[in-house]
């Protein structure tokens, strides 16, 4: 075999503490190496040129490239290569960037570094062989899990654009944190209004099906072809019969239901719709608070349905759906500010949170849009907004900004403000972050026009005083304690990710930082892919939003799908196991290790039994090739002959 | 019974010698085998981490080392000042950076102790439960303030105990004697003793602030875990009189008295004439309900939503 190796300097990210020159030419003395050179920035046009014309030139039947990870590159120089006439698979990459010269300053360390993974990526592509891809047809069906303002978005893109969609949401209605809200900043436009058509666009359109209160029980497949099962929990309601009429809910004596979508501040009844726009508009009960289905002697609501839609008896059950992308939209959760114990810990009922709040605004909420205090009912003169309640502490695990409630802070003031013209605000803060378009002009006017007294410090108790709240905190600007004595306190709690997040990214295969927050293929470059192929992200499950981001994102993912959905088939990947059917001892190791079940029987002429793989659903993780007692399976692209030659020249 | 060692430090040799006497009466009526450190020496406090942070990990290392050397496993103090330095030679020792140097000064690692105050004693090793069931005089109709000052449960990293802000280990102690123990909110403030000597205008004012959220609240004694808590709001209850130009009267008993108290404990013998305000008021038995009871008792009940009683306080007041 004829090698070309190609030393890249990237600018100074490698060349300045690996000598790149000394590893070109020490890589002329490795075998079957006929050419070696070192380049400013392989990756450009002119550097992509450079290998073509060396193929060319010297007849390279192989190429190394020494450079960056190959997470990034390996795909732009296997196009370059197979543009010269080689097969994409002869090529290698050694990571002398990520690997070497970014974390370590010593030169003479890391060129030596440097020249052994050379050696190992060329003694490993002297067994590269080609391979090929074949062709897989995608079905053009898109999940969106999550019906959120960002999944919404995004099923109402692919649909507009004549995809099926196919929406999972956990609730029991569509529309997300966004739904809960009052009014939206900058605009103080009125959320429902803006969000209301777009969940009914979601309900009337026919080719997207909605499972509300469904969550996603398993996932398998690839890109293209996954097959997804979707539990739908027993809402205890027919909702092919539910009319959303609300008699049942009216007529329901179990008043003291948890009103979650009030976020607690009211009751609800055991069977609901839980606001007045719900989508779909159906009831459901809450088991843990029906008298009927804990025991008691009710069934009043199956009594006065006209459309007898109520049933007791109902089970979960498991649908299956198969569709070729998968957008993920969960969203986020709030922070539990019960962490705080100087602010209370949850125990003052006047100390609450600003998602409460929002409510307490909504003219759908608990008091109908009229400001009062959850204590005693009294219209609050004095109120105080505390900023960066589970953000930006690390004593809570939230190191990181969650970038939404400095303005969410500006808004509410405003709208009290407006509400209650007599009353005062105050705004506890560490920083005002308000860098999106109109942002900190709508925060100047909440200073300026509407008044709010914007406190730079932190708060450090919070305690009864009578029946007002004091909020004692410092003023860091004028170096002094400050006493705030108020009727209501908002706590500006953080974003954090989704309760479950982590459970459904195992299932979707799929990573996530510590925090939780789903992880995108590239923080700049690939914002709503990752690293997944086939699953987009959108809106908050990624890391803290707002809405305009969420609906951007929305939008981005969706068009990632119909760009995928533009095909009619897809290549499949080679890189997968391979079975020598001459050296199978059809032991069968291999068909129980497989964690996708990409391995089955086959029938050989005189019911001999071998191992097959189906390449298709093979993920390439090479569990069997390590399992498999006379490595007669084989993972195509890192066989052990590859891996063996790499750990020789390490060791020799 | 569980072998504790014992370090008492220096304020329960002086100013402190009731909270001694009631926290070693209390431990025993548990069965709790307190091991007085041999020759222990000062922790070190605040003047020894204030020149050099070895020498005091170093001086409060050395009561840990004896206190291994004599087969114990667990540290109880009741000082909240001596956890502190107690525990900062725990952290120096397993610095991988300083550890050298600390072996080096005390001549052994101090791995695997556990060091507690008695508060944390108490409340893990003894419990509510066991303590309500060994009460023999209830403090029914009581109103005891728990207040754990600045230090027992701070810096959270180092104390490991209970919620830094918002710690609820002695509420639930004092409820179990019987006596009410309302929600306090300046339950981890600052009483100022560190200036107790240089500024005294800020005891005046910090203390001053503890006394009356106390007295609105209805309490009738500030219940206390450290010897400086103690020392400021009740030695020096008459001086924070003066200058809040107030008339408080509020005695200032440690928990191990009040605990002693509710086991049935001779008041002497647990130091409770020890106390500069007189604790007097603790001693009346209030288990049948007459109307006195009644009537504090429902003025110290703010439940959450009415935190009913308490006249209102001041207007907004950057000060």
């Amino acid at each position: 075999m004829r090698i070309g190796v190609f030393v890249c300097n990237c600018g100074t990210n490698i060349a300045g503490t690996v000598d790149t020159k000394r590893v070109a030419s020490e890589a002329l003395s490795f075998a079957d190496v006929v050419y070696a050179t070192n380049y400013m920035y392989t990756c450009s046009e002119p550097g992509q040129q450079e290998i073509q014309r060396a193929i060319g030139e010297h007849g390279l039947q192989g190429v190394v490239v020494a450079a960056c990870s190959p997470r990034m590159h390996e795909p732009t120089f296997r196009r370059a290569v197979e543009k010269a006439g080689l097969n994409r698979y002869m090529f290698e990459m050694a990571n002398i960037r990520e690997h070497v010269s970014w974390i370590g300053n010593d030169r003479e360390a890391n060129t030596q570094k440097a020249i052994d993974l050379v050696r190992m990526a060329v003694a490993k592509l002297r067994f590269n062989n080609p391979l090929f891809s074949s062709k897989m047809p995608v079905n053009k069906r898109l999940l969106v899990i999550g019906g959120g303002v960002a999944g919404i978005q995004a099923a109402l893109d692919c649909a507009d654009g004549g995809m099926d969609v196919v929406m999972v949401e956990r609730k029991q209605y569509i529309g997300g944190k966004m739904a809960k809200l009052d009014k939206t900043f900058p605009t103080i436009d009125c959320s429902s209004c803006i969000l209301g058509p777009k969940m009914v666009d979601v309900s009337q359109k026919e080719n997207i099906t909605l499972y509300a209160a469904s969550e996603i029980e398993s996932i398998s497949g690839y890109i293209g072809n996954f097959t997804v099962q979707i539990r739908k929990k027993a809402t205890y309601v027919n909702w092919e019969a539910c009319t959303g009429c609300g008699l049942c809910t009216e007529k329901c004596p179990s008043k003291k239901a948890a009103d979650y979508f009030n976020e607690g501040l009211g009751a609800a009844r055991a069977i609901n719709i839980p606001f007045p726009q719900a989508i779909p508009k159906k009831a459901a009960i809450d088991a843990q608070f029906c008298r009927q289905l804990n025991g008691k002697k009710c069934g009043v609501c199956a009594k006065v349905c006209p459309v007898q839609a109520v049933d007791f008896e109902m089970k979960d059950s498991i649908v299956t759906e198969q569709v070729g992308a998968i957008i993920v939209a969960t969203g986020y959760d709030l922070f539990d500010h019960s962490a705080y114990g100087e602010y209370g810990a949850g125990r003052y009922p006047d100390v609450i949170s600003g998602i409460q709040y929002e409510r307490i605004l909504s003219a759908s909420g608990p008091y109908g849009g009229h400001i009062r205090r959850p204590s005693d009912g009294k219209e609050p003169k004095d109120i105080v907004f505390i900023s960066c309640v589970g953000s930006r502490d690390a004593s809570v695990g939230r190191p990181y900004c969650s970038g939404i409630c400095c303005m969410y802070i500006a808004k509410q003031a405003i709208l009290t403000r407006d509400h209650l013209p007599e009353s005062n605000s105050y705004v506890f803060y560490m920083d005002i972050r308000s860098p999106g378009k109109n942002y900190d002009e709508f925060v100047r006017r909440a200073q300026e026009e509407y008044g709010v007294q914007y406190i730079r410090g932190r708060v450090g108790k919070i305690y009864p005083r009578g029946d007002r709240m004091v909020v004692q905190g410092a003023d860091t600007l004028l170096g002094v304690q400050v006493e705030v004595e108020a009727d209501l306190v908002v706590l500006a709690t953080g974003v954090e990710s989704s309760a479950g997040a982590g459970e459904l990214a195992e299932k979707l295969r799929i990573s996530y930082d510590q925090y939780g927050f789903y992880m995108e293929s590239h923080p700049k470059l690939r914002p709503v892919e990752t690293n997944t192929a086939g699953v987009y992200l959108a809106g908050a499950c990624q890391g803290p939003k707002d809405i305009p981001s969420s609906v951007a994102q929305g939008s981005a993912a969706a068009s990632k799908v119909q760009s995928l959905f533009a095909h009619d088939t897809i290549e499949t990947n080679p890189q997968v196991a391979l079975v020598n059917e001459r050296t199978c001892i059809s032991c069968g190791k291999c068909i129980q290790v497989c964690p996708f079940g990409a391995i089955q029987w086959k029938e050989l002429r005189g019911g001999i039994k071998k191992a097959e793989v189906l390449p298709t659903v093979c993920q390439g993780c090479g569990v069997c090739n390590a399992t498999c007692p006379p490595k007669a399976i084989q993972l195509q692209h890192a066989t052990d002959n590859q891996i063996l030659a790499e750990v020789n020249e390490l060791c020799a | 019974m569980k072998r504790v060692a014992y370090y008492k430090g220096c304020s329960l040799e002086g100013l402190a010698v009731e909270y001694d006497r009631s926290t070693r009466i209390v431990c025993e009526a548990f069965g709790i085998e307190l091991v007085e450190i041999p020759d222990w020496n000062c922790c070190g406090s605040t003047p020894a981490h204030s020149y050099d942070p070895l020498l005091s990990a170093a001086l409060a290392g050395r009561n840990l080392a004896i206190a291994a050397d004599n087969g114990c496993d667990m540290v109880m103090t009741p000082c909240p000042g001596c956890l502190k330095s107690l525990k900062g030679a725990q952290e120096t020792c397993e610095d991988p950076q300083q550890r050298k140097a600390f072996v080096d000064l005390v001549g052994k690692d101090v791995d695997g102790l556990k060091t507690v105050s008695l508060l944390q004693l108490l409340y893990e090793e003894v419990g509510a439960e066991a303590l309500q069931k060994a009460v023999q005089r209830p403090l029914t109709g009581h109103v005891l303030i728990p207040y754990y000052g600045c230090l027992l449960t701070r810096p959270a990293q180092k104390a490991r105990f209970d919620d830094p802000e918002n710690p609820i280990s002695m509420d639930r102690l004092i409820e179990a004697t019987g006596a009410t123990a309302p929600d306090f909110p300046y339950k981890t403030e600052c009483c100022g003793a560190t200036y107790g000597v240089t500024r005294n205008d800020f005891v005046g004012r910090l203390g001053g602030r503890i006394l009356d959220m106390a007295a609105r609240l209805g309490g009738e004694a500030i219940v206390v875990a450290c010897p400086l808590c103690q020392q400021n709001l009740d030695m020096r209850q008459k001086q924070i009189n003066k200058y809040y130009k107030s008339a408080f009267n509020l005695p200032v008993p440690y928990i191990s008295q009040i605990i002693g108290l509710a086991l049935g404990i001779d008041p002497k013998v647990l130091g409770l004439n020890k106390l500069c305000v007189s604790p007097r008021v603790l001693l009346e038995d209030r288990t049948q309900p007459d109307q006195e009871a009644q009537r504090v008792g429902a003025a110290v009940k703010p439940g959450p939503n009415q935190p009913g009683g308490i006249a209102g306080g001041e207007s907004i007041q950057p000060s």
